[in-house]
């Protein structure tokens, strides 16, 4: 089921946390609310839920205005960050929670319950308590969880963020298969732009209560609506008005026309990839990215002194 | 390591000369002429009225107190309304106010000429009398639920319960199946000391029970009548009851905190 944010503003105090939000989810999408934190991001998820009252505004799901209807009332899965999990019950009682709520039958909740142990991938613990599970275990137990009452939408609030990096990754794949499989709506409010991109299909640029570019990964990476989604959605240089990525950047050892000089501060060797830090003769900081293969081609070290030219560049209109 | 046993011996000392060796020596003289005319002094009829009274007051108090304290803890963490940190600060008057106080200010409200004095004309007695005697021991162990829920209330934080919502549980059903066990051992907690406050009250139930013999007697109440008639075995007896139900509550205490290392 498609989502709706039609012109809702939400404010705490003073504080305006939704500036005029308007936005659609298209049905069966995997859309990232991305946003650097108090942004508003994680207050549109939780008015979307149900879990937060707009001040104005309305939200549909599907064709269903549903801004007055109570969160429990509106048939969402919420994933929270610290994974919500209700520390009294067993994995088990966890997931069949939603199920016994409704009433269902106790045949179909033991069954529905299994399949989603399964599908999570927690068929082995079912007896344990959260406590004795790690974090990416829980964070899948409240997946499960969310799932079983069979959501219309799907919302993650920051849902990997208080995991470490390795299992992050891991459950972002993970996640991203899941979604092929279940093709239910879902958001994911992340601050982690390299998240957003590996997981979603769509992403929606949110800064200070307001939407700043909506788009596919490649479409916010490549033309950017302006300086703040340029500078968000990947690392930048900035000379003046024009901006570029360091991956832009073309070095070599000779004087080419137009080309800066620049001393080699620091080189970073991610593997395949090679990160320089460089710095012009005005004072002026820049960052290069490389294939390996490059970087040994100009024999690149500290104290070297190279030419530097963007290749692709930007401005935007004030 | 000399610093480490004074100060030992000194919290041991303290403790000793302080709590137990008072506490010990009512026990000693109760039983220093052996069961039988202790046994004799708790079961006259006038006792066992004390001890019953006592222990009804409690079961209404107590119940009351803890369904109050669980619904204002509720209201102050989870809600924002106007006066709340007035609401706050007013849970904490039973602890400051000396229970003499409260007695006299219950005494003003429902004594002849007090605004609700009027009450007694209409067959409701209030002063002197079981209801009186009720309201002073919920006045003043009307902290204690509350006390205890609050922090834990504010440590589980929303989380849970929003995501039970989200699952389609009403508030009740959100507040029984999540709220409710995650704040059990604080009640069971608020409860025992609850309990023990309401036992072991004398100062305002001494003001408005009017203290008359086998009527508005409750066991402390009883023990200092006791003393003052010179009935110094009844008196010690008694007031070894009141430290078993003591003694038990302490252990009933720390049985609901299985978690902390003392």
């Amino acid at each position: 089921m498609g989502i709706t944010v039609v012109e809702v503003t939400k404010k705490f105090g003073d504080f305006v946390a939704l500036d005029d939000v308007s936005v659609a989810i298209p049905e069966g999408s995997l859309t990232a609310l991305l946003g650097p934190s108090g942004s508003g991001k994680s207050t549109l998820l939780r008015v979307i839920a149900g879990l937060e009252d707009p001040d104005s505004g309305q939200i549909l799901l599907g064709d269903d205005d549903v801004t007055q209807q109570p969160a429990r009332a509106r048939g969402v899965g919420m994933v929270f960050q610290h994974y919500a999990a209700f520390k009294h019950m067993t994995v088990w009682e966890n997931v069949a929670f939603g199920l016994k709520v409704r009433k269902r039958p106790k045949a179909e909740i033991v069954k529905r319950v299994d399949e989603l142990l399964e599908l999570v991938q927690l068929d082995g613990l079912s007896k344990r308590y959260p406590a004795q599970l790690s974090g990416g275990q829980r964070q899948r137990m409240a997946l499960a969880r969310a799932l079983a009452v069979d959501p219309e939408v799907l919302l993650l609030d920051e849902p990997f963020g208080a995991l470490d990096a390795r299992v992050r990754k891991e459950l972002r794949a993970w996640l991203r298969r899941l979604h092929d499989e279940v093709h239910v709506t879902t958001i994911i409010v992340t601050h982690d732009q390299e998240e957003a991109m590996e997981v979603a299909g769509q992403i929606v640029v949110i800064n200070r209560g307001r939407v700043e570019q909506v788009g596919t990964p490649r479409e916010l990476y490549e033309s950017p609506a302006n300086e703040f989604v340029m500078s968000f959605v990947g690392p930048v240089n900035q000379i003046g008005k024009t901006f570029f990525r360091p991956r832009d950047l073309t070095l070599s050892l000779e004087q080419d026309g137009d080309a800066t000089e620049a001393m080699v501060e620091r080189v970073v060797h991610l593997g395949f990839e090679v990160r320089a830090e460089l710095v012009r003769d005005d004072g002026q900081h820049l960052l290069a990215q490389l294939t390996q293969e490059e970087a040994q081609a100009l024999e690149l070290e500290r104290g070297l002194i190279v030419y530097v030219k963007p290749n692709r560049q930007t401005t935007f209109a004030r | 390591m000399i610093a480490k046993y004074a100060l030992r011996f000194g919290a041991l000392g303290y403790l000793l000369f302080l709590l137990l060796v008072p506490v010990g020596l009512v026990f000693y003289r109760t039983f220093e002429h052996g069961l039988q005319p202790a046994w004799e002094a708790v079961t006259t009829p006038q006792a066992l009225h004390a001890l019953w009274l006592t222990l009804l007051i409690a079961a209404i108090a107590v119940p009351a107190n803890t369904v109050f304290g669980v619904v204002l803890a509720i209201a102050l963490v989870r809600h924002r309304f106007p006066g709340r940190g007035l609401v706050n600060a007013i849970v904490d008057l039973p602890l400051a106010l000396s229970p003499v106080v409260v007695g006299l200010a219950l005494y003003l409200l429902y004594g002849t000429g007090g605004w609700l004095g009027g009450l007694a004309d209409h067959g409701m007695k209030i002063l002197f009398a079981l209801p009186g005697m009720i309201l002073a021991t919920i006045f003043i162990s009307l902290p204690f639920v509350v006390r205890e829920v609050v922090p834990v209330l504010r440590e589980i934080g929303t989380d849970q319960e929003q995501a039970a919502e989200t699952l389609g549980a009403s508030p009740f059903t959100t507040f029984r199946r999540i709220t409710l066990p995650a704040i059990r051992w604080a009640v069971c907690y608020g409860v025992v000391l609850t309990t023990a406050r309401a036992i072991g009250e004398f100062g305002a139930v001494s003001i408005v029970s009017g203290r008359i013999e086998g009527k508005t007697e409750t066991l402390p109440l009883y023990v200092q009548s006791q003393f003052e008639g010179f009935n110094t075995t009844g008196a010690f007896a008694a007031s070894v009851v009141l430290a078993l139900i003591a003694i038990f509550t302490v252990l009933a205490m720390r049985l609901f905190r299985p978690k902390e290392g003392i």
